[in-house]
């Protein structure tokens, strides 16, 4: 399957058409490969037989027609390659760039307002109004990895944890001590930020992919603490019962001093849908405006210097401890805050809520959306969630098409959906920059 | 005393499967400085390969057993070594230069691939496979505990040691060795010097992968039991094997994976079972803080 190089301009006439031959070649050869791929995986099925012992049952057919589509795919790829020389950005015709780049500003706006209008024009639709919850849920943990990730570039693998941390606070504070939900919120903040500090600590001396496998471990350690300490977290039941949110100490029920009874309204169920989607859209949009203001902070300018290059933050005097600590520490109290609120929405939790692949999840989101952009956070989140609904039917395929998403998009659009750096200090004009020009000397492979 | 040596010998089999899997973490990782996410999942494709190459084998009337492993071990080394370079071929040749955390975001996104290709393909219930090889020795008798060394440890361990010394010899002595030493020091200057370094780096997936393979048709013998989620937590305790150990040297990964099965072992034993997958990642961070270069590993220098 090695691809023999696109003739060099120059020193061979362009081809009009590849060589067929060769073409078919090729594409015997990846036929074979995925003949050995699939050939055992796919052309025979392992099931449970009548006395318990595997029996094995054949699918040649299913196998015949992976290897037929892998032919056909890549005779179609080897006869039509040499057309594809354009380079790669030049699908989208100038005109709707140009147009794009002009309505950009406006875009942020405009989903704002939609994001406010939400409740209003849905107001029937419960399927809708949960799904917006959940967008705007991963948005806001979108908001938070991207602090660590995206401005600091610190890869968080176990952000996850954060979330549990913030969730569980808030389900045994609230439980335990009675406390209200605007009471838990900090205390579940400041918890989840205590742990972010103590994961920082140890890790501060790491590398970039050790500290991604360290936080891996942290998030499976909590996770697993959270399975096994039975008497305080349940276990694998979890904790059930948690309170649910109240309108500032009016309660969503029936009862006389309940929402609808105070501002004379027919009680609804909705009212709490529409209470809890104003409540987190309010808390993601809070994150977002502190990540703004942080980024013109000298700690703000300092994540980003580091992200850049952390040898040359410290020739400069920055002390990258205290940078790094406090990056781990604020994405990790929104992670808080988005987990008490989880966990006040489900009014349920268990440690089934927090595996590695909502990590991975969040940590998709970041890196689709184009790390460091809030925006394309919020695209990337809207995108992903909305296409897991679109394609709820094929369930089964979801993860499948979710990793070999996330591959594609580092492959093709490296940068994510929103490739362009807004400069946190300018002289006249803020101007977006195309990411491709920055070079991040950090960042960069050492090949 | 007796229940000591029976924990020793289970660690030590239990070790040789980590340490087979981390030689690939800690080739990779000393070529081209990335971490093959997706290995773990390779070596849960491996055993799934071994499984049901043997089911076919007995469906096509083969099981004098000795044959039919040798078979089993050939043929799933071959298919797993052909999935390793299919995954280095799409998901991590194209991002060669790209910026440095974009190979590992895209090893977790093969790895949730290969996780749920084999979920859909062939079903998320567990795998069970009667004990192929049975029989053992009885090494020590003391009062009411017998240390018993099972043929199939026995096999474990020894092709554990027959593979790390051909490989062993591979790296030192022959050609392709001398080029992934060169490749391992410097990419730039080994392709400078007339080595394909895309073969070389190829070459180096394909052998951790049969490798992986091999740890794969192991860990279906010794449990007994697959199912498509082996591999995430097998594939941490083998990197953290092979950080252990010191990452990039080969005989750090076989005596960090020996050292993290007898911890493991060990703690399931004396202190608790539920907890024996926090001590796995426990010692992984222990491990970075104090000890970042490993047992056998290389102080690494930061060049601006």
């Amino acid at each position: 399957m090695s691809d023999p190089s696109p003739a060099t301009p120059g020193l061979k006439p362009a081809v009009e058409w590849a060589d067929p031959l060769a073409a078919l070649k090729e594409a015997a050869i990846a036929a074979a490969v995925a003949f050995g791929l699939f050939g055992l995986l796919i052309g025979f099925r392992t099931e449970q037989g009548p006395n318990g012992a595997l029996v094995i049952a054949t699918r040649f057919d299913t196998l015949a027609e992976f290897v037929a589509a892998t032919f056909v795919g890549r005779l179609s790829f080897a006869l039509t390659r040499h057309r594809f020389t354009v380079p790669a950005n030049v699908f989208v015709p100038t005109a709707v760039r140009k147009t794009a780049a002009a309505l950009s500003p406006y875009l942020a706006v405009a989903l704002l307002l939609f994001a406010l209008a939400v409740p209003v024009l849905f107001y029937n639709d419960r399927y809708l109004l949960d799904l917006a919850i959940l967008i705007v849920t991963y948005i806001m943990l979108g908001f938070g990895l991207n602090i660590v990730v995206g401005l600091a570039g610190l890869l968080d693998l176990g952000y996850v944890a954060f979330y549990a941390v913030g969730a569980y606070s808030y389900a045994l504070i609230a439980q335990d001590f009675g406390l209200s939900f605007w009471v838990c919120l900090p205390l579940a903040g400041i918890l989840a930020a205590s742990a972010g500090l103590l994961l920082g600590f140890p890790v501060l001396r790491l590398r970039g992919d050790y500290l991604a496998i360290v936080t891996l471990g942290f998030g499976e350690i909590i996770r697993l603490v959270l399975l096994n300490w039975q008497s305080l977290t349940g276990g694998p039941n979890g904790i059930s019962g948690i309170p649910r949110p109240s309108f500032f100490g009016l309660p969503f029920n029936t009862s006389a001093n309940g929402f609808a009874a105070t501002f004379g309204l027919h009680y609804s169920p909705t009212h709490r849908v529409v209470f809890s989607y104003y409540l987190i859209l309010g808390l993601a949009l809070l994150t977002n405006w502190i990540t703004l203001r942080l980024r013109r902070l000298p700690i703000g300018r300092a994540w980003e210097a580091l992200r850049e290059d952390e040898i040359a933050c410290r020739a400069l005097g920055i002390n990258t401890t205290t940078t790094k600590l406090t990056a781990f520490a604020m994405g990790a109290m929104f992670g808080g805050f988005a987990g008490a609120f989880f966990a006040t929405r489900q009014g349920f939790i268990s440690p089934e809520s927090f595996t590695f692949s909502e990590s991975a999840l969040v940590l998709a989101i970041v890196v689709l959306g184009g790390m460091g952009s809030q925006l394309g956070v919020a695209l990337a989140a809207t995108a992903m969630l909305g296409g897991f609904e679109l394609f709820r039917e094929f369930d089964q395929y979801r993860m499948l098409v979710f990793g070999a998403a996330m591959v594609a998009i580092v492959i093709y659009r490296p940068r994510g959906l929103v490739a362009t750096r807004t400069p946190s200090v300018s002289m006249r004009e803020r101007k977006d920059i195309p990411a491709d020009l920055v070079r991040d000397a950090r960042t960069e492979s050492p090949a | 005393m007796e229940y000591f040596v029976q924990q020793l010998i289970n660690g030590i089999t239990l070790g040789s499967i980590y340490g087979l899997i981390a030689i690939g973490y800690t080739m990779v990782y000393g070529i081209i400085g990335m971490i093959n996410f997706a290995h773990g999942d390779i070596f849960m494709v491996g055993a799934f390969l071994a499984l049901i190459a043997f089911l076919v084998l007995v469906a096509f009337g083969i099981t004098a057993v000795p044959l039919a492993l040798l078979i089993v071990l050939l043929v799933s080394m071959a298919l797993t070594a052909l999935y390793g370079w299919t995954v280095e071929r799409i998901a991590y040749r194209p991002l060669r230069h790209s910026f440095r955390l974009a190979p590992l975001i895209s090893a977790i996104g093969m790895s949730i691939v290969l996780q749920n290709y084999v979920q859909i393909a062939q079903g998320a219930r567990v795998k069970p496979l009667p004990p192929l090889v049975q029989g053992g020795y009885t090494l020590l008798e003391g009062n009411n505990f017998a240390v018993r060394l099972s043929n199939i440890q026995i096999i474990v361990v020894l092709t554990t040691i027959l593979l790390m010394a051909g490989f062993s010899y591979l790296v030192a002595r022959t050609r392709l060795g001398r080029n992934m030493r060169a490749c391992e020091q410097d990419l730039k200057m080994a392709a400078l010097v007339g080595i394909d370094v895309d073969r070389t780096i190829s070459l180096t997936f394909v052998i951790g992968a049969a490798l992986a393979a091999v740890a794969g048709l192991m860990f279906l013998l010794y449990y007994g039991v697959v199912d498509f989620f082996i591999g995430f937590l097998a594939g941490v305790k083998a990197f953290t094997a092979a950080v252990l150990g010191g990452i990039g040297s080969l005989p750090g990964a076989m005596i960090g994976g020996i050292l993290i099965g007898l911890i493991e072992t060990m703690w399931s034993a004396y202190f608790s079972i539920e907890y024996k997958d926090v001590a796995a990642f426990a010692i992984l961070i222990i491990v970075l803080i104090f000890l970042p270069t490993g047992i056998l590993g290389r102080p690494e220098v930061e060049k601006v």
